[in-house]
């Protein structure tokens, strides 16, 4: 097994496995291409069980020939079964994959892991981003730990949970006085000036293979079967589409039987390019200015676009929007059924789940994945209002004053 | 209106290595026209049926055109048409 080419999505032009992610011929996005014709499948899974315990036990489909070495190593982030929350929504086979549990506590911490290995093996010492924030902390992070020179930038007004979560790991962040279109435009001129590895400019191809892994760890974790739907958040569409990847790379190299599950993409209502594009029947999305509480989705021009909206179509799924209310609803719903607590991008996923559900989208008997990609500490203003904090004097008798009524009835 | 057409790398083996070609255009589509007419091959790369490419992006003084008049959007005197690769980011 071995990365082979750089193939262009669009008219299947190749190239090196260099830093590289245009098309010279077509503009289209580059992809890896693999070679898997020596793959054995039941040799493959014993050898990913024997593996290490994050993303690097699925090597053999990630774009290197050797396993590189990782001192920050994400992944087998738990997949919960939410019976709760299923009662809730009335569907009998719910699972979350919880991945805020992973070292900077969103699933860019897989995706910043190949990026960062591709980086060091071809020799870059500078690495940067297009960050919304999530991808800041882990390129930060994953920086500090490998010895790499980081440059961060996002939008100067990100919550500041994120921008601490940033700086802490002593990158240069830098705050562009912009939405994230404007920071990732910057940045594409930059790569252009600069000898560094912008994770998801130059090395997007490499990078975004990293996602690939949350399929891989769900068919494990489900006894080596497939779920029957997903829903997951939508921003560029990179994670969403590389989902839809893994799933089919190993249904087509026999690691796994059965059918590709439907696809069903969450966006926010202020930032919902693809889902509009969805609902008006185009295959193109028309770029927005996001206006939404969910920041880290906030992409008004996505550059997987035209993917998503293929692979929602072909998997009988499709791309919903929720508003900023529905988001909140959606991190305390999920909170409250489950214990997890996610960031607005969660929020996103659960209210479009809900929205799934209550519309009579989902059959009863689906087994349904649902993929919380952040964790609810760095947006924290999205709860603040709640609930209420009871405030009492350090006595009995102020406990019993507050709480009178409530011991009686219980 | 004389305005400066700046060129991604990816499409410089096409433009002689010129990463800036200064033309004359009153809209975006007449400026890159003005550079097809000297860099034909260029029209191929990034256009399509007469519009341009899916992954293709221009912006006027930083500003996506299609926030704007796409092709149509209007130019004044020394403006700044960027083109960039739309496959960035996320």
């Amino acid at each position: 097994m071995a990365p082979e080419a750089l193939v262009c999505k669009e008219c299947d032009a190749t190239y090196p496995l260099e830093a590289r992610y245009v098309c010279e011929e077509c503009f289209g996005p580059l992809d890896v291409k693999y070679d898997f014709s020596d793959l054995d499948p039941s040799e493959s899974r014993r050898k990913i069980q024997a593996g290490s315990r994050g993303i690097w036990r699925y090597a053999d489909f990630l774009p290197f020939a050797e396993r590189p070495r990782d001192p920050l190593e994400p992944g087998l982030t738990p997949l919960i079964r939410a019976e709760r929350l299923a009662e809730r929504l009335g569907l009998r086979e719910l699972w979350v994959k919880n991945d805020a549990a992973n070292p900077t506590h969103s699933f860019k911490d897989r995706v910043v892991a190949v990026a960062l290995a591709k980086a060091r093996e071809l020799g870059f010492t500078t690495v940067a981003c297009a960050s919304t924030g999530n991808l800041a902390n882990a390129v930060a992070a994953h920086a500090a730990a490998s010895g790499l020179d980081s440059y961060v930038f996002v939008p100067s007004d990100l919550e500041e949970q994120k921008l601490l979560a940033t700086g802490v790991y002593g990158t240069r962040l830098v705050g562009v006085k912009g939405n994230y279109d404007d920071v990732n435009r910057l940045c594409t001129q930059l790569c252009e000036t600069r000898p560094w590895a912008f994770v998801n400019v130059n090395l997007r191809p490499y990078y975004s293979q990293g996602s690939k892994t949350l399929a891989f760890e769900t068919v494990e974790q489900l006894g080596w079967s497939l779920p029957d739907r997903i829903v997951g958040p939508v921003a560029s569409g990179s994670l969403f589409t590389k989902l839809g990847r893994g799933f089919s790379e190993w249904i087509d190299l026999g690691l796994v039987e059965g059918e590709l599950p439907s696809f069903n993409g969450a966006q926010a209502q202020g930032c919902s390019p693809v889902a509009t594009a969805f609902a008006e029947g185009r295959d193109f999305c028309v770029p927005q200015r996001p206006d939404t509480i969910a920041k880290s989705l906030a992409i008004g021009d996505p550059a997987d676009g035209p993917y998503a909206l293929d692979l929602a179509r072909n998997s009988g799924g499709a791309i919903d929007s929720v508003t900023d209310d529905e988001i909140r609803s959606g991190i305390r719903l999920l909170a409250e059924t489950t214990g997890i607590f996610t960031e607005t991008a969660g929020g996103v996923t659960v209210a479009t789940l809900a929205k799934l559900a209550d519309r009579g989208d989902i059959d009863r008997d689906e087994r349904v994945v649902a993929y919380i990609t952040g964790e609810g500490l760095k947006t924290l203003d999205a709860t603040r209002d709640g609930f209420e904090m009871y405030e009492i004097e350090p006595t009995l008798e102020g406990f019993e004053a507050e709480f009178e009524a409530v011991a009686a009835a219980s | 209106m004389a305005v400066t057409v700046k060129i991604p790398a990816q499409l410089r083996a096409v433009t002689d290595g010129e990463g800036e070609v200064e033309v004359e255009g009153s809209t975006v589509g007449e400026a890159l026209d003005a550079v097809f007419d000297e860099y034909d091959d260029l029209r191929e790369r990034i256009t399509e049926d007469g519009g341009l490419r899916r992954f293709v992006n221009v912006y006027v003084s930083g500003e996506d055109i299609r926030f704007r008049d796409g092709l149509e959007t209007e130019l004044a005197d020394g403006d700044e048409v960027t083109i960039l690769p739309a496959v960035a980011g996320g």
